[in-house]
């Protein structure tokens, strides 16, 4: 077991609903109200010293696993198998609970040189999140774009708008029920 | 509002004043990009900028959902274009993660040579944008100079001068030429003059150095909670290179020195990168005396590339599940034939080659090969799952997260963009200095639409 | 339109005059403005077509050059420089994004910046060699060269309405 993992566990063993290291990337699932305890701990703590919020986005798992995937030849025997160097023996747990978005966020350490994922879900009707621009400026952009890209509110944000696409546009482009090619022009057509 | 008449010879203190908002618009003369830049200004003070980007928002993320993996290399490229096969670099490895296979060395070596090909066309640019900004446009036009000789090279490996979409999940479309060691040394040596002419006329040179000095400036702390990397963090102290930390492909056996500044001012950002450069070309150097002979390709189903005159013998005796499994190497030219066979096996003897392209379509095992990669809906099935793979821009650290649910398209593919964080840190840093601060700060923040806006 | 011989030669010194000196006004957004400046430096040099000073003024510039993807948050900007530049101008849609809209056809992006501005010249290519920007120029110095010196030209082609599959 990972040792990141291990003592966010023993830490706040109430807030971890689930961990894996799929692929040899640490992940914790969080439950959402606990995320900035658990956000101030990895920065403070000496043992974590987590200084760099690396990324913060989000994923749209309604449509997860209801696209068509063509079978290809299922008898050929063709099938993907990893190298040896990389583990297989836990596969992906899958989206976690049912919640329609996930916010993910990942965090480096420059001192000690280890990577956390924090996956926290987020269910669509209460589409709400803490921020952590207390804690780190980043955040700041990062979470105006998932507002703007997904609809994910941040509680304490100093200033929730949009940041890539332009104030009259209605809607959240990123998500899965967002088709691709609905336009809203300023001005000219919408071709 | 004039301001109050002070009839006792007050301070300017006393006198009621207000901020001028200037809008540095859009539509600005830097080469670097379109974004807005409203400043709030005392005089020629800056005493608070807001930055307001967007303006070249493609659509990476949704497009990359409409494709399959190998055809989101293109919008890839379109990232940070200044150094496209980085990004391409990245989000393959990202998906060779997720699938869980290695490539052979020699693919390595060739993506890490041309990866350092592209940061030093980037940090070309970016010195001679931001050069020209400052009027020194006799040195962007050295600097570009040098690029083209660069860019050429890019074009014998990979067929496009900027766009190149070389890389694939599982290797790079083609091998390096056969005499790629020559034009390369010889367009190093152009690069090098040029550098060094750079050298003397911007590093001492008054006005460069004044305009420079002490403008821009971020300490280490707010850099690294901006989330900043790359040269722009190196500049103010840290030491974090992903190549050397997190090391990937084969920089672990390439030695390189990682330059690091100390002020974190515009003048130490652009030693760092024209340090940096010097050091990509010895990275360069270094691998193409290192690298191994092989093949280039691996099959993303199970790992295995087997040369085309192995496959096409399999074929003969009619062993299909064999070559099922594998990958034949065809030469990007689609004339058919392997080049590393060419030199062992009797040269352009048919029967032991993969056929052209015409026999692809009338042969049923080239067929087989070209239809389970080519068709849409089949190709490249990574397992359900989600990575994450940071790899060394020329702006940072460069981020894909992948997301997979088994099917053919990518369910969603996030670029950690680096020069965001810088752009989010924009704000700080020029607030408290003079609007002429403004240029030189902003060109050496190198940013680039494509991958800010994505 | 008088077609004597005095208003003929007029006509043509007029357009040799503005045909050898193009004042660009390079609207770069993305990564055609690579291309671009490969085209305007040394190697393939822009200034020996008289072209080579760009004005980074819309007041001061006759030929915009817009290189790069137009999306729908940049595209009034776009329109608002169109509309500052003084007769006689002419646009140049350098790359396929601002031809037709390139691969990018989804929210974000104008398809083309034809459906927002009067386009003279198309230059396709993602991004287009600088030899297509050279050639490109030669033709919009052709079209320069025979047009009228008040500015009139052939109203460019409507485009072809594609019926919604």
């Amino acid at each position: 077991m990972n040792p990141l993992i291990e003592s966010v566990r023993q830490c706040f063993p109430d807030a971890v609903a689930a961990s894996h290291t799929y692929r040899g990337d640490a992940t914790v699932v969080l439950r959402r109200g606990s995320l900035l305890e658990v956000a101030r701990f990895l920065k403070e703590d000496p043992a974590f010293q987590m200084n760099y919020l690396m990324d913060l986005t989000a994923v749209d798992y309604s449509t997860f696993g209801k696209r068509p995937a063509p079978a290809f030849f299922p008898s050929s025997g063709v099938s993907v198998r990893p190298s040896p160097q990389i583990p297989d023996e836990d596969p992906w747990p899958g989206p976690p609970g049912c919640s329609r978005f996930v916010v993910v966020y990942h965090f480096y350490s420059v001192a000690h040189k280890h990577r956390l994922r924090l996956v926290v879900p987020v269910e669509e009707a209460n589409a709400e999140v803490d921020s952590l621009s207390s804690l780190w400026p980043a955040a700041n952009w990062l979470e105006r774009e998932v507002w703007d890209m997904f609809g994910i509110a941040f509680r304490g944000h100093p200033n929730l708008k949009r940041i890539l696409m332009y104030d009259g546009f209605e809607g959240h482009p990123l998500r899965k029920d967002y088709p691709v090619k609905k336009r809203q022009p300023l001005i000219g057509p919408s071709n | 509002m004039p301001p109050e008449v002070n009839t006792t010879f007050g301070t300017t203190a006393d006198l009621e004043t207000r901020d001028m908002l200037l809008n540095v618009g859009p539509a600005h003369p830097a080469m670097h990009g379109i974004i807005r830049i409203l400043a709030k200004l005392d005089g020629e003070r800056i005493h608070e900028a807001d930055v307001e980007i967007g303006y070249l928002h493609r659509g990476f993320e949704k497009m990359s959902e409409t494709v399959d993996y190998n055809g989101v290399i293109p919008y890839t490229d379109r990232l940070n274009y200044v150094s496209p096969l980085i990004n391409n670099m990245g989000y393959c490895m990202a998906v060779e993660k997720l699938l869980g296979i290695a490539v052979p060395e020699r693919c390595h070596y060739v993506r890490v040579i041309v990866a350092e090909i592209s940061r030093i066309s980037d940090h070309l640019t970016c010195i001679g944008a931001s050069a020209m900004e400052l009027g020194a446009f006799t040195v962007f036009l050295y600097m570009i100079k040098a690029r083209e000789y660069l860019w050429e090279l890019v074009e014998r490996v990979t067929g496009a001068r900027m766009t190149v979409s070389y890389c694939r999940v599982g290797g790079v479309k083609g091998d390096l030429p056969d005499d790629f060691a020559e034009p390369c040394r010889k367009a190093f040596q152009e690069t090098r003059k040029v550098l060094g002419e750079v050298d003397g006329l911007l590093t001492r040179n008054r006005i460069f150095a004044d305009r420079m000095n002490g403008t821009g400036v971020i300490s280490a702390e707010d850099a690294i909670s901006y989330g900043i990397t790359g040269p722009f963090l190196r500049a103010t102290g840290v030491d974090y290179d992903v190549r050397k930390d997190c090391p990937y492909a084969v920089y672990d056996r390439l030695p390189f020195d990682v330059p690091v500044g100390t002020r974190g001012d515009n003048m130490d950002r652009y030693l760092v990168r024209m340090e940096e450069m010097e050091q990509s070309m010895r990275i360069v150097e270094r691998a193409l005396r290192d690298i191994p002979h092989g093949p280039v390709q691996v099959n993303p189903g199970t790992g295995r590339a087997i040369p085309a005159a192995e496959m096409v013998d399999l074929a003969k005796v009619g062993n299909i599940v064999a070559i099922a499994d594998g990958s034949a190497l065809a030469c990007p030219t689609l004339e058919g034939s392997n080049r590393a066979a060419h030199e062992s096996i009797a040269t352009h003897d048919k029967r032991v080659f993969l056929p052209p392209k015409e026999d692809t379509y009338g042969n049923i095992e080239g067929l087989m090969q070209q239809f389970k990669l080519v068709m849409f809906g089949h190709g490249v099935r990574p397992p359900r799952g989600e990575v994450y793979f940071p790899v060394e821009g020329a702006n940072g650290e460069l981020g894909f997260y992948v997301v997979s649910d088994g099917s053919g398209s990518p369910y969603r593919v996030r670029v950690r963009p680096p020069c965001f964080a810088i752009m989010s840190a924009l704000a700080k840093i020029l607030a408290g200095d003079l609007i002429a601060d403004m240029v030189p700060t902003f060109g050496s923040v190198n940013m680039i639409g494509g991958e800010l806006d994505r | 339109m008088d077609t004597s011989f005095l208003t003929t030669r007029l006509d043509e010194a007029i357009g040799w005059a503005r045909k050898y000196s193009i004042f660009q006004y390079p609207f770069v957004t993305a990564c055609c403005g690579m291309e671009y400046m490969a085209t305007a430096c040394s190697h393939y040099d822009v200034d020996r077509f008289g072209a080579g000073l760009p004005r980074f003024s819309p007041r001061q510039a006759d030929v915009l050059f817009v290189v790069g993807t137009i999306s729908h948050k940049i595209a009034p900007v776009l329109r608002r420089v169109y509309d500052q530049m003084a007769e006689p101008k002419w646009v140049v849609a350098f790359g396929v994004c601002t031809c037709t809209g390139g691969f990018y056809d989804n929210y974000a992006t104008v398809m083309g910046i034809d459906t927002i501005l009067p386009v003279d010249v198309y230059i396709p290519g993602c991004p287009p060699r600088p030899e297509m920007v050279l050639d490109g120029l030669m033709k919009l110095q052709d079209k320069i060269q025979n047009q009228h010196a008040t500015g009139v030209r052939p109203s460019p082609e409507p485009r072809p309405l594609i019926p919604e599959p």
